[in-house]
């Protein structure tokens, strides 16, 4: 059974705009889920139809095994959702914002008030529970959203953009936190415009452009695609201004660094056994690019 | 899936906001209620004497009724307009939206906190009303009855107002253009014997002239309109509106992209 099944989702707004062209996708148990896309490509209206913000004109969607049209109820108390905007009365305190959204869901306060507990203190703003929402910073109001997801122990989880505007502390503990609920058994559907935070979580990935799926497959699989790696070379020595390493690209950056471009069929050995190279006193590589990215812009100006 | 709960609580998110900004839901209806007591009763009242066709009661007396009514009515409906357009605008709808709440939990959640607001203010004038007259009685349940329904009636007018509205304006726009002169004009402050025979008619097209002189009748045991068409006009209303905000809500009207 899969933790989301989408066939032919369709939806058209009133001016004409065809956001989803009859898109399928499906979604294992337990995965860490990439749907990714450029601004406008259809995501927030996919996760919009899913958690029931937005009507769709065809297709069903089926949330661990239960379709959202036939058993609305079920299907909703399966799905937790973290949407990309706050979507919380600023003039409720944090303890009540989560606690009323534990009761929509027909959570009992005293075991809403249990999980609250568990979720404000693992995600560090237990000491927040009785401050009104608007006192709070961008990354706190963000952490009050992901409790308010999970309140309801849901067996599916969609976050749109959850490290949005986030500092990179915070971005990678909250990694680390999606990492473990992914452990515990939660499926997980991440939308993201930071391709380094998929690359680095999720194990599918789909790329939405245009209102179609363009690619579904796992992640080594896509990465596979990749063409080039570009790495980023730092000496000890003083580079030679017409640096020429044997069968490859480079590019001086300064006088102690350089960029070499390796081809996806090459071994990086003949990178090593180059004359000039092993003359080098190497201090550090690192690969310069972000592989996703570069794959994502190939796919999606590809038209 | 316990849908009682989520029931109970967008029932209690609504009614915690009516406590906590008390001073603009609860005072308000207070203040201008003693004030009308004091200038149309006191001062002005005194003067006019007795209504045509309630003779025995004093015009302070006649009056009771008819501003119970004008608070029961403008804050269940603002209430509910002002709560359900605060949370499309905040988003906090979406919170409601995304779980497995019925449609129909979700209007009773928000109908709740209007009749909760109506009865509040309800009490507050009948206390404010006893300071400058007292009264009886006639017909307790019948009384309860009148209010809950008519709280019950406006709060879905709220709702719906709610639903449509896009901007602030949207909600004060119906209250002030709308509501405040069918209420003003509704037989809150004159019996409408006192009109000539054409405005008398004109007066007869306005539903808000029922709703009151139902509950007038309920309270005083005495009314100028056949109380039995008030109750019908009421509770075909309060059905056929229902039925229209759940259509509203069952499409997204308002709330849905």
């Amino acid at each position: 059974m899969k933790a989301l099944e989408i066939k032919n989702l369709t939806k058209i707004y009133g001016n004409d705009v065809h956001a989803l062209k009859g898109i399928d996708l499906n979604v294992g148990r337990g995965d860490f889920f990439a749907l990714l896309g450029p601004n406008g490509a259809g995501k927030s209206t996919t996760i919009g139809i899913i958690s029931s913000l937005v009507n769709k004109n065809e297709g069903t969607i089926s949330i661990c095994g239960v379709d959202i049209d036939d058993n609305f109820p079920l299907a909703k108390s399966k799905l937790g959702v973290v949407n990309q905007e706050f979507n919380f009365s600023q003039f409720e305190k944090v303890q009540d914002v989560i606690m009323s959204q534990a009761g929509y869901y027909g959570v009992s306060p005293h075991v809403a008030a249990e999980k609250s507990e568990l979720y404000l203190k693992k995600l560090g703003i237990w000491d927040k529970k009785d401050v009104f929402i608007r006192e709070l910073s961008g990354g706190q109001k963000r952490r009050v959203m992901i409790i308010k997801a999970l309140i309801h122990e849901p067996e599916l989880l969609i976050l749109d953009e959850p490290t949005a505007g986030v500092d990179i502390e915070l971005r990678r503990g909250l990694w680390d936190f999606l990492k473990e609920i992914n452990k515990a058994g939660t499926t997980i559907i991440l939308t993201t415009h930071y391709l380094e935070e998929a690359e680095n979580l999720c194990r599918n990935i789909a790329i939405i452009d245009d209102g179609k799926i363009i690619e579904n497959t796992s992640m080594d699989h896509l990465l596979q695609q990749l063409e080039n790696q570009v790495f980023t070379i730092e000496t000890d020595n003083d580079l030679p201004i017409d640096l020429n390493i044997q069968g490859f690209k480079s590019e001086i950056k300064d006088t102690k660094k350089f960029s070499v471009i390796i081809p996806k069929d090459t071994a990086m050995n003949d990178l090593f056994e180059d004359e000039t190279f092993k003359a080098l006193k190497i201090t550090n590589i690192k690969n310069q690019t972000n592989r996703l990215e570069e794959l994502f812009l190939n796919l999606t100006t590809k038209k | 899936m316990n849908h009682f709960q989520s029931l109970k609580t967008l029932s209690y998110v609504n009614i915690r906001r009516i406590l906590r900004i008390w001073i603009q839901t609860i005072i308000p209806p207070a203040i201008t209620t003693a004030l009308y007591f004091l200038i149309f009763g006191e001062l002005i009242g005194k003067r006019i004497g007795e209504m045509p066709g309630y003779e025995g009661l004093t015009y302070l007396e006649f009056m009771v009724p008819g501003l119970i009514m004008l608070s029961v009515i403008t804050n269940s409906y603002a209430n509910v307009a002002s709560a359900f357009f605060g949370s499309k605008f905040q988003k906090a709808i979406e919170e409601i939206l995304i779980s497995p709440m019925p449609n129909w939990a979700i209007m009773f959640g928000f109908i709740i906190g209007g009749i909760t607001r109506g009865i509040l203010v309800g009490i507050v004038v009948v206390l404010v009303s006893l300071l400058f007259t007292s009264f009886q009685i006639n017909n307790i349940a019948l009384t309860l009855f009148s209010i809950l329904i008519t709280s019950t009636l406006f709060s879905i007018l709220g709702l719906i107002n709610g639903i449509y509205a896009k901007t602030f304006d949207d909600i004060s726009i119906i209250p002030t253009f709308v509501l405040t002169p069918l209420i003003y004009l509704g037989g809150i402050f004159y019996s409408i014997e006192i009109l000539s025979a054409e405005w008398q008619l004109i007066s007869q097209i306005n539903p808000i002239l029922y709703i009151v002189n139902f509950f007038r009748y309920a309270m005083l045991g005495t009314s100028e309109i056949d109380p039995l068409l008030g109750f019908t006009l009421i509770c075909v209303f309060t059905v056929g509106f229902f039925m229209l905000a759940y259509y509203l809500l069952l499409k997204g009207i308002g709330v849905k992209e």
